[in-house]
């Protein structure tokens, strides 16, 4: 591992607000209804494989695709399908959803066994089964990830356990409460692509983590604990590469071309258990937690549960709440309606109070250069605002926007209160559009 | 659920500073000189600071009024920038020059550019200028604190750089009696005791970085050792350090990236002394940094952020 670095990627001091640490996972009981997405990853949407008023055990698959990057979708309750509708995703995206009325049974599907596997193309193939996709929260599917095209130049495993974004401590759970899991799990990874070396990494505000996850793999060649800074995004893909190998992910590259993969701490975790199983992905563990919810708690909930439903079972809200959000402050997403459902990439609903959700007052931009002593990335996002009101889309390609991994620093530092990571976005699009004609 | 929630890009948590916390605490450390000021130049300096102050924020706030814009002297910049002007004024001066030139500083530098963030050029120091070519002899009109039995009198006199330029070295005060403001100047700038103070403030709350201040310092020390002048003089007299910490480090008018900020520095540094130096002008501390302030685009341009990963690797 080079160490030579000559200094590490900027970032923001964000407030931890990690309430929830030593709150043991609680298992949420079925609800009434799932509503479960056909798309809950970054690719093409799956078709449904079921219809109205079939009945789905489950385990059992109810929506896949042909198409390379995609994941296939399974059904988390037992029940019978009263619905497929149409479904809004947050980014606006119109999708279909399976609704499952549940019977509460919870009966399995005769089908789940446990895999067998025996090389790397078997195993690739059963994690594309099992519908896993990465769990930190960007979604894009594992058996795809698993499969680079230069699998020989990998030699890195790298566990993403930063868990950077404040509130969230699911994988911190994950960590704590499946140990064993996780070692196992990033075993069969580091087995099935021959990687030469495994580094977890985790931030140094979860001391018990890092002592856990060090005693764990003391015995383990080439597998070792990376103690981050706690400082924000230190969960960033990139970032994440940088800070523990050194190593540079050029523009236009992935992380396999500098011989990284890197997997969520929970992902890896999972894939030990559906080896054992065969349970593809149907619940996840959530942090619950906000000004506005009454029992803070990490919640394991079956995918397609209603935001409204998780909240109602953390006690519900002990003041009225005035923004959802699916995933952390800084990168979560504010949804509009409390009968959103649990997703595959989901790790947090928060709920914030009034006084948490007030928007902050805009101001013109007094060129302070926080935004740029911020971005890890050392783009300059006043200047790309700048570009893009001026609809100048040389200067932003200049300005390399396209690297922008909206991780939000420029905003949560702006003392102007700017939407900077939200014009960043615009401004990508229009790149990326103006790249077509 | 009848409540509706709110919806809004990421982020959903910000950080607590804002501009008006931010000029707040320019303010608080633009404290210990005016504190100093009112201490060694009297009630004159106090009424000055407050003509300023009041005048700038009236300005903004009217000007905003008369074009229907919102309303932004909430954001204590024009605050600053009428204490920042008053400490580049002597003492003596009438305060209806004050007013003229708080006028051009908020009017003619600021508003009519589009109001904060948009003016290229630092407003306080377009009014210094304004008022230093309009007003010659008012504004250079210097009081000085001699001893005399029983505590201080306030008796006309030059400035150091004057007495420099002139040729009247036996006159110019000792270095303790410059650090401290035993001297003839405008009336923030004189003791660089307090405005150290007040700029190692600013550097260690992270409002400025140390850059500009240092290159511009340690250019005009290098820049008078090479002419063979004495550099620990060309520190202390003038307003250089008020102009090095205060002024030159104005966010709107100064570079964004650090070797933008560097390459400015130094030269705010260069020019104030090739003035002081060759100029008919015996100080260039405003001069330069105006110049300064107009090539900050260019400087800008040349120096963008080599993007992480961008074309290659690092």
């Amino acid at each position: 591992m080079s160490k030579l670095f000559s200094k590490s990627l900027n970032g923001v001091k964000v407030k931890h607000c990690k309430n929830t640490m030593e709150q043991e996972t609680v298992v949420m009981p079925v609800p009434d209804k799932v509503v479960i997405p056909m798309k809950q990853h970054m690719g093409k949407e799956c078709d449904p494989t079921v219809k109205l008023t079939d009945l789905v055990k489950v385990g059992q698959l109810i929506g896949d695709t042909t198409a390379f990057i995609g994941a296939p979708i399974h059904s988390s309750v037992s029940g019978k399908v009263v619905a497929i509708d149409e479904f809004i995703s947050p980014s606006g995206e119109k999708n279909k959803a399976v609704v499952i009325e549940t019977d509460k049974l919870q009966e399995m599907d005769e089908s789940i066994a446990p895999p067998v596997v025996t090389n790397h193309q078997e195993f690739v193939a059963a994690i594309r089964a099992s519908g896993l996709v990465g769990l930190g929260g960007a979604g894009f599917p594992t058996h795809v990830k698993l499969a680079p095209k230069n699998l020989d130049e990998v030699d890195t495993l790298i566990i993403n356990a930063a868990e950077c974004e404040p509130y969230i401590t699911a994988d911190y759970r994950t960590m704590m409460e499946e140990t064993e899991a996780v070692v196992e799990g990033l075993s069969l990874v580091r087995k099935y692509l021959n990687l030469k070396q495994v580094i977890i990494g985790i931030e140094d505000n979860k001391p018990k983590a890092i002592e856990t996850m060090q005693q764990a793999v003391s015995s383990m060649e080439g597998v070792s604990v990376a103690t981050l800074k706690s400082q924000y995004p230190q969960g960033g893909e990139k970032v994440l590469i940088y800070e523990t190998t050194g190593r540079v992910v050029p523009e236009g590259k992935l992380p396999s071309d500098v011989g990284c993969i890197v997997m969520n701490v929970s992902t890896v975790a999972f894939i030990a258990g559906y080896m054992k199983t065969g349970v593809p992905l149907i619940q996840k563990r959530l942090t619950v937690d906000g000004g506005a919810v009454a029992e803070p708690k990490n919640v394991l909930v079956p995918i397609g549960t209603a935001f409204g439903d998780v909240l109602e079972f953390c006690g519900g809200f002990k003041s009225e709440p005035k923004k959802v959000i699916m995933g952390g402050p800084m990168m979560g997403i504010a949804i509009y309606d409390m009968k959103f459902p649990v997703l595959k990439n989901n790790n947090a609903i928060l709920a914030f109070t009034e006084a948490e959700a007030a928007p902050p007052v805009e101001t013109p931009c007094i060129r302070c250069a926080r935004c740029v002593n911020a971005c890890p990335f050392d783009l300059m996002p006043a200047a790309i605002e700048k570009a893009f009101k001026a609809g100048n889309v040389e200067a932003l390609k200049g300005l390399k926007v396209n690297l922008c991994m909206e991780c939000g620093c420029c905003s949560y530092v702006c003392p102007a209160k700017r939407n900077l990571v939200a014009t960043n976005r615009l401004a990508k699009k229009l790149v990326m559009e103006s790249n077509k004609k | 659920m009848t409540n509706k929630l709110t919806i809004a890009p990421s982020p959903h948590v910000r950080d607590r500073v804002t501009t008006a916390s931010i000029m707040q605490t320019v303010l608080l450390a633009l404290a210990p000189a005016a504190v100093a000021s009112v201490v060694i130049f009297g009630v004159k300096a106090l009424i000055l600071m407050v003509t300023c102050v009041v005048t700038c924020v009236a300005a903004e706030y009217l000007f905003d009024k008369a074009n229907h814009k919102a309303n932004t002297i909430t954001d204590f910049s024009a605050v600053v920038t009428g204490l920042l002007l008053a400490f580049n004024l002597p003492s003596t001066l009438p305060p209806w020059m004050a007013v003229v030139g708080c006028l051009a500083a908020i009017i003619v530098a600021k508003q009519l550019f589009g109001g904060i963030g948009q003016n290229f050029a630092n407003p306080a120091i377009v009014g210094r200028i304004v008022l230093l070519i309009s007003f010659t002899q008012p504004m250079t009109n210097w009081l000085i604190p001699k001893k005399v039995i029983g505590g201080y009198e306030l008796v006309s006199g030059a400035t150091p750089l004057a007495l420099n330029a002139s040729g009247l070295v036996e006159q110019i005060p000792d270095y303790l009696q410059m650090f401290i403001g035993q001297r003839g100047g405008c009336l923030g700038e004189t003791c660089i005791a307090a405005l150290l103070v007040g700029g190692l403030f600013l550097i260690f709350k992270g409002i400025i970085s140390p850059i500009i201040p240092v290159a511009y310092l340690g250019t005009v020390a290098v820049f008078a050792v090479l002419v063979g002048e004495d550099p620990v003089f060309h520190l202390l007299a003038g307003g250089v350090v008020l102009g090095a910490f205060f002024m030159a480090t104005d966010y709107v008018t100064s570079p964004v990236t650090d070797k933008g900020k560097l390459i400015f520095g130094i030269g705010c540094g260069l020019l104030t002394m090739l003035i002081r130096i060759y100029a008919s002008y015996p100080e260039g501390t405003s001069f330069a940094i105006l110049l300064m302030n107009i090539l900050t685009p260019h400087i800008d341009n040349f120096t963008k952020m080599k993007p992480f990963g961008a074309g290659g690797a690092k």
